[in-house]
């Protein structure tokens, strides 16, 4: 099994990178074509938040196994100004940067799990895990 | 009194290992399997106890196979453990035989070994009929869901029995991959065979006729009982302007139209003909 | 930053993209675009995405932006060869590519161009 791997999300080009990441373990640990397009296309808008919104972050990718099956766990951090009202940020349509709203709302119905911390002022960790069916 | 671990498990093993012919004519005895079996099973666990780093891998290799070949003779997973279990029976008698305070408290150890190791092959037993299920089920996920082609452009699917959402899903990337691989611009999803739907399939129905219009093709679904009309209204599912017809020739007849094939009145014809004749 | 080639064939231009595309390489393509429409007097605009595997909330809106610049100096954006996968992501996602017209291959969105002309006259 690959040991998890963290990635830096500080530019346009690291957003990519984190995509083809995502992409090859997730096709590593046998997702369904449609289950990797799901968690890229997730890792793709929650890295451009990290980026849009915080000015960059990270990304740590996680292969979990010991399970019945196996899954792919994304943890995204950043240092950024924090969502002060987390229900509202989660709320269809609603943004912050003039994107359409649905880099929060629409990454949680692309994955099977969802969690999300943040406070005002201390940045925002999202972590989303994808299991295999 | 109190017995140095390692000197007890040392001892145990000496005995295991110098009473072969004795333990194995008792194993064979309490577990009524025939002494080839055990034979090459006894040869695995000396070579195993043996070894410096303790490896149990050809062990467990030869019990998964012991495994399989009695589950394929009729045994039940209860027998294939039960026939490891009886080592323990066999050894005690030469434990009891020894004695001695390390072969008693090493045969604790000893036993801890054989009950994971007759539970190993409980697990294997589980994971190879596990395996058979996930199979099947797959199999009939891929028979019972056909994409068929009813026209150049035009695919149906027509769905028959309970439809679930793992394999509401299943049939809907097959007809959606169906629309590429044939260039097909029209499909129709056909439930006429589909007893009731809930809220979930529903939403996969609809997110199917998205995708598809995204792709570049038009859905029509058809078949659509009083019954599930009456639960998709009920649920509050807006089906918004996705095309429904009452049945399958109905839908096959509009997608024609929509792709520019004209369909000739046949029956009104021959009325008019007959009528001309009298 | 990769750029995004744009062919032209007749009065259609033709973008294929075959590259991992990043926010800046999107923005670029959209601005390419609309200085080719002008400077060409393309009547239509094919967006070949088959060897595209993901398309996010931004490369969406790429292509709803890029039909509607693209309606505004008079030429239709098709979007073809999106994969079943993408498509299935993109409505859970909860994008609907509104104004964006869609065609499954290469030559049945030439076709649809030919047809929306003709039906305009």
């Amino acid at each position: 099994m690959s040991a998890p791997r963290e990635l830096p999300i500080a530019t346009n080009g690291d957003v990519v990178v984190v995509r083809q990441q995502t992409r090859s373990l997730a096709a590593e640990i046998g997702l369904s074509l449609v289950d990797q397009t799901k968690i890229v296309t997730a890792a793709s808008e929650l890295a451009r938040n990290a980026l849009v919104h915080a000015g960059g972050g990270r990304v740590l990718i996680e292969v979990l196994e010991g399970g019945r099956r196996p899954g792919l766990r994304l943890v995204f951090t950043d240092e950024g100004p924090g969502i002060p009202d987390i229900e509202q940020a989660l709320t269809e349509g609603w943004s912050t940067a003039g994107g359409l709203g649905l880099g929060l709302s629409g990454s949680r119905r692309l994955v099977d799990e969802f969690d999300l911390v943040s406070a005002p002022g201390e940045g925002t960790r999202v972590t989303v895990t994808k299991w295999a069916r | 009194m109190t017995v140095p671990a390692e000197a007890a498990r040392r001892r145990i093993v000496d005995l295991f290992l110098s009473s072969e012919e004795r333990l194995l004519q008792r194993w064979t005895q309490v577990s009524g399997a025939s002494p080839d079996e055990l034979r090459d099973l006894y040869q695995a666990l000396r070579t195993a106890l043996g070894s410096e780093d303790g490896d149990f891998a050809d062990v467990r290799g030869l019990l998964a196979e012991l495994s399989r070949a009695r589950a394929r003779q009729g045994h039940t997973p209860s027998d294939t453990a039960r026939l490891v279990f009886s080592l323990k029976e066999a050894l005690y008698e030469v434990a009891e035989a020894d004695g001695g305070p390390e072969a008693l408290r090493g045969f604790v150890w000893f036993s801890r070994l054989v009950d994971d190791l007759g539970l190993f092959t409980f697990e294997t037993y589980s994971a190879a009929r596990e395996k058979i299920i996930l199979d099947q089920t797959e199999q009939l996920l891929e028979l019972s869901t056909p994409v068929v082609k009813l026209w150049e452009g035009i695919v149906a699917v027509p769905l028959v029995g309970t439809l679930d959402s793992a394999r509401t899903q299943v049939v809907m990337e097959k007809l959606l991959q169906t629309l590429v691989d044939t260039g097909s611009e029209h499909a129709v999803i056909d439930i006429t065979g589909v007893p009731a739907v809930d809220t979930q399939v529903a939403q996969h129905l609809l997110k199917t006729v998205v995708a598809a219009r995204l792709m570049g093709a038009e859905c029509v679904i058809s078949g659509i009982r009083p019954q599930i009309a009456h639960t998709i209204v009920t649920l509050g599912i807006e089906f918004g302007d996705i095309v429904t017809k009452a049945s399958l020739a109905d839908a096959l007849s509009y997608a024609l139209r929509r792709s520019g094939v004209e369909i000739a009145g046949a029956a009104k014809t021959r009325i008019a003909v007959r009528a001309e004749r009298a | 930053m990769e750029r995004v080639p744009i062919l032209k064939l007749g009065d259609i231009l033709i973008v294929s993209i075959q590259i991992d595309l990043d926010d800046q390489s999107v923005l670029a393509l959209q601005e390419d675009l609309a200085d080719m429409v002008v400077s060409s007097g393309a009547r239509g605009v094919i967006i070949d995405i088959t060897a595209v595997e993901i398309v996010d909330s931004f490369i969406g809106r790429m292509f709803s932006t890029i039909a509607a610049i693209t309606r505004m100096l008079d030429a239709e954006t098709v979007v073809v060869g999106m994969r079943p996968a993408v498509a299935i992501t993109l409505v859970e996602l909860g994008l609907s590519l509104g104004g964006v017209r869609t065609a499954l291959n290469l030559e049945k969105g030439v076709a649809m161009l030919e047809h929306v002309r003709g039906a305009a006259g």
